[in-house]
């Protein structure tokens, strides 16, 4: 007659659905929360959720209510000074005073932003929103191009370099045993009863010498299964699995001489972190290789890319022909994805520029996914943008952008990551 | 099954975690006790769920199945977000008004909240639900599950076929009409699956040909149309703001018409709900309360499990003082809970006032009187009918007169022999759902000229309309698709326009097309 019914372990996040269509609904907001959220924080903090607040007017769902104003007469509970026909001054919206109470309690707290919590996941789904790399529709379905060998038992047959020697030797082992039992029996009882005549009879008895005779036939046909044949042979099985390509390089290459200020750094720094946080969500694995240069280049940590000082002037190929050789040396051989990105104030020494142009068409590019080229200056283009100009049209990952200040980086990003359509 | 069961001498078990077992246990205690008072109820269905499907649940305005809409999961977040930071307990419960009753238990209640969810959901609301003539004029308790299934599946199909947003917008603005939407005196006729399956259809294409009939225009000669008294349209003003559209808006497909109607009936379920707060929640209050006292006089609950539930019952019906910074205007719970154990005082003990104030019920048999309240009355007639003296001193009640043209509040009365009458009339009186919120009609449809829509807001005691109303008037020329005006009839006769509405252009073309 009563139903108990143990509801627990069905249908969780039943107003997932809600929520996303709440999210959607507050796009806007929601992008413009974690806009902010970017521009103000460091990278540890964007693999943070974020809370965003929204203006409650933006969402409340209107209804006809009443308004403030008329007369109203409402019941208190609790009397403890008033009898009929008090005047009392109108309270002054502080607590400790009953009248308008009513009122306030319709329009409730309503004052408040609306705040709540975007998951990490949320968090990164806003922010990469109709972003995707350059290519990345090529590089996902091209994904499964390299197979991983993975054992799978053992076969009859196979080439000889497989062959299981223990598993072989083991089954051969078997079938002599099998092949031998009928005889092994016998020649048991063939010595048995040799040796119980030998008791009796004199050696040269003809039944000793028949049964020596039959032991020796025995010996012979015992040993004359072969120690190994074809059919002991074991191989071992292997099959092809697809093996996801799922780690990726990022170089990130920065000009440190003199020119780049604090500011300039910063900017460059927030690109790269961008980059990177794009990378990790569609890579397993990455692996970021800092490279900063000034005259000369050198593979750095994170932590002095970032804050070490340095000055002088500005080779840009230096950097580039280091990258090469890095790339070269490590990440050739199609295991990896490789993506570039080069920040600079485009200030190079004059004559050297061409020769970047030549450094990256011919040994960079064609291995990359995706090199990003900025231009991190208030001004005018500078030489290297010049003759970086040229490479664009001939190579369709090869991408620059021109940045001015912290406040463009989020366009720029979006500029040069835009969903490229096939 | 009274006579079956021996007497156990033996307190039932009482740990703080529970079992089905023990939840089984104690639910059979408590049919048997509320049997025994004559609790008429529908059959029980007893769901444990998790603080999170509570939640969800509870955004959905408590119903088990319901249409997707942002709002649920701006109200889920909402939830979620005062949950975590603790500011606010869940609900211990949810009980569905259905047959059977559905009633949800939290799986993080301790056992003996779960007993007191018993007794408050599964014995309290469901007889109430089976009870009072309100829910048993407006809902259906038998068909509201299938009903919100097929509305849930209409809806995704409309999603699928007329976009997500399409949906959405036509909700957005539905769900403001809402509580204007419902009959408050005509009687909605039943709802049942496989009838609205079958005539929807049908349905939809008897009202597109009804309305285009509307507007057929009739070439009529100048010099007669001047003669044509103005027909009036409605011919008398309507209250119920969606079924009006639902049936004459004229630009809306088929689909949204059935559409507004599902939101319709939807808030149409809820509108006894909101008419019997205090008569609903009061009445669960005692009976919880009453039941579990008697199964702790025959013995059956031990005194720790006494002790929790005196504790949480006093929190539920605990009522601040108007000075109280947590002061939140009256709680029902404790006022409902204060009036129905009055009521039984009445019946059992009455003194001399008692028997003056109410001659009838003075002294008659209590379960008796209990039950002809129940059925028979909702807040606002309720409070007017069986508010005592008594309550109303235990509650030190005063009522406050605020008069935006006078400097000062008054008092205009308060718990004394001169003011029980006043006092209990308005208190009835801001329990009646027609004072507490706006008046609106549907006034007229300039039928001949721009198809305009006019509504009219009918001010009682000079209160006006608040902000909002330009927002839900944009709703309302959303469904009319023409323009829509507002305007406010005061007291004195005046009437003044308060906000007009034109629909952008596009919405035109659609016409020319």
């Amino acid at each position: 007659m009563v139903r108990i019914i143990d509801r627990r372990f069905d249908s969780k996040n039943k107003s997932a659905v809600n929520r996303q269509r709440f999210m959607r609904r507050f796009k806007s907001q929601i992008r413009e929360a974690v806009a902010d959220a970017i521009a103000g924080r460091s990278i540890k903090d964007l693999d943070n959720g974020e809370s965003v607040s929204i203006p409650s007017k933006d969402l409340s769902e209107p209804q006809f209510h009443h308004g403030r104003g008329g007369i109203w007469e409402n019941v208190y509970t609790g009397n403890d000074q008033f009898s009929s026909g008090d005047q009392i001054n109108r309270p002054q919206g502080g607590a400790g005073s009953g009248s308008g109470k009513g009122k306030a309690s319709k329009d409730g707290e309503g004052e408040d932003d609306f705040v709540f919590n975007l998951s990490r996941e949320e968090f990164l789904d806003v922010f990469f929103d109709d972003l995707a790399l350059p290519n990345l529709v090529k590089t996902q379905l091209a994904r499964i191009h390299e197979f991983k060998s993975q054992r799978a038992g053992f076969t009859n047959d196979g080439n000889p370099s497989n062959i299981n020697v223990v598993r072989s030797l083991r089954g051969a082992l078997g079938r002599r045993l099998a092949l031998a039992s009928p005889y092994s029996g016998k020649l048991r009882e063939c010595q048995r009863k040799l040796e119980a005549l030998l008791e009796t009879r004199p050696e040269d008895d003809p039944e000793v010498l028949e049964l020596r005779e039959e032991i020796r036939i025995l010996r012979a046909k015992i040993d004359a299964i072969p120690f190994i044949d074809t059919f002991d042979l074991r191989y071992n099985n292997r099959t092809k699995v697809p093996k996801p390509t799922t780690q990726a390089v990022m170089f990130c290459l920065m000009d440190v001489s003199g020119s780049m200020d604090e500011g300039k750094k910063a900017t460059a720094k927030r690109f790269f972190m961008l980059l990177y946080l794009f990378l990790t969500r569609t890579y397993e694995h990455i692996e970021v290789v800092f490279i900063r240069h000034h005259t000369v280049a050198k593979e750095v940590n994170e932590e002095d890319f970032f804050h070490s000082r340095e000055s002088g002037g500005t080779v840009v190929s230096s950097v580039l022909e280091m990258m090469r050789d890095i790339l070269h040396e490590r990440y050739l051989g199609g295991a990896w994805n490789i993506y570039g990105a080069q920040a600079s104030d485009g200030d190079n020494w004059e004559n050297d520029s061409p020769h970047c142009r030549t450094l990256l068409s011919e040994s960079i590019l064609p291995y990359l996914q995706y090199f990003a080229y900025i231009e991190i200056t208030p001004g005018e283009p500078q030489n290297l943008w010049r003759e970086y100009e040229k490479l664009v049209g001939a190579h369709p990952n090869f991408a620059m952008q021109h940045i001015e200040g912290l406040p463009d980086i989020y366009p720029v990003f979006r500029e040069l990551f835009k969903k490229k359509l096939p | 099954m009274n006579a079956k069961k021996p007497k156990r001498k033996q307190p039932l078990p009482a740990p703080s975690e529970w079992t089905f077992e023990l939840i089984d246990a104690y639910h059979t205690e408590i049919d048997r006790v509320a049997k025994a008072y004559g609790l008429d109820t529908y059959p029980n269905q007893i769901e444990v769920i998790t603080s999170e499907q509570m939640m969800d649940a509870y955004s959905s305005v408590g119903m088990p199945v319901n249409y997707h809409h942002w709002s649920f999961g701006k109200s889920f977040l909402q939830t979620e977000k005062s949950y975590r930071r603790g500011q606010m307990g869940l609900a211990y419960e949810i009980v569905i008004n259905s047959n059977p009753c559905i009633s949800y238990l939290m799986e993080e209640n301790t056992m003996t909240m779960q007993a007191l969810v018993i007794a408050h959901a599964a014995y309290g609301h469901n007889s109430f639900f089976k009870g009072n003539y309100l829910f048993r004029q407006w809902t259906n308790a038998d068909a509201i599950v299938d009903y919100l299934l097929f509305a849930r599946n209409f809806l995704a199909e409309c999603e699928q076929r007329y976009g997500e947003e399409e949906v959405e917008l036509l909700l957005d603005s539905c769900h403001a009409l809402m509580n204007v939407g419902v009959d408050r005196y005509k009687r909605p006729g039943k709802l049942s699956l496989t009838k609205e399956l079958t005539r929807q259809r049908e349905r939809a294409e008897y009202l597109q040909s009804q309305v285009n009939d509307l507007w057929r225009t009739v070439p009529v000669s100048k010099s007669k149309s001047q003669a044509v008294e103005e027909r009036r349209f409605p011919p008398e003003p309507q209250e119920n703001l969606l079924y009006f559209i639902e049936k004459n808006a004229p630009l809306l497909e088929p689909w949204q018409r059935e559409v507004v109607r599902i939101v319709r009936k939807v808030g149409q379920y809820f509108f006894p709900q909101r008419q019997t707060q205090v008569m609903n929640e009061g009445w669960a209050t005692f009976w919880h309360y009453t039941l579990l006292n008697t199964l702790y006089d025959e013995g059956l609950i031990a005194d720790s499990f006494m002790m929790e539930f005196l504790h949480s019952h006093t929190n539920v019906v605990y009522q601040p003082n108007y000075n109280d910074p947590w002061y939140r205007g009256l709680n029902p719970y404790a006022l409902g809970f204060a009036m129905w154990t009055d009521i039984r005082r009445i019946c059992e003990n009455p003194t001399e006032e008692d028997r003056q104030w109410f001659p009838d019920i003075a002294g008659s048999n209590w379960l008796e009187t209990f039950d002809f309240a129940m059925r028979n009355f909702k807040d606002e007639s309720f409070i007017a009918q069986f508010l005592s003296p008594k309550v109303m001193r235990d509650f030190r009640l005063f009522a406050i007169l605020d008069n935006d043209k006078e400097a000062k509040l008054k008092v205009s009365a308060i718990h004394d022999e001169a003011g029980f009458r006043k006092v209990r009339e308005i208190l009835s009186d801001n329990y009646n759902l027609g004072s507490r919120e706006p008046n609106l009609q549907v006034w007229n449809v300039d039928l001949r000229g721009d198809r305009s829509l006019t509504l009219r807001h009918q001010a009682y005691q000079r209160r006006p309309l608040s902000g909002d109303h330009e927002q839900v008037l944009k709703h309302v020329g959303r469904l009319w698709g023409f323009k829509v005006k507002l305007e406010t009839a005061h007291e004195d006769g005046s009437v003044s326009l308060l906000q007009e509405w034109q629909p952008p252009a596009p919405v035109k073309d659609k016409v020319a097309a």
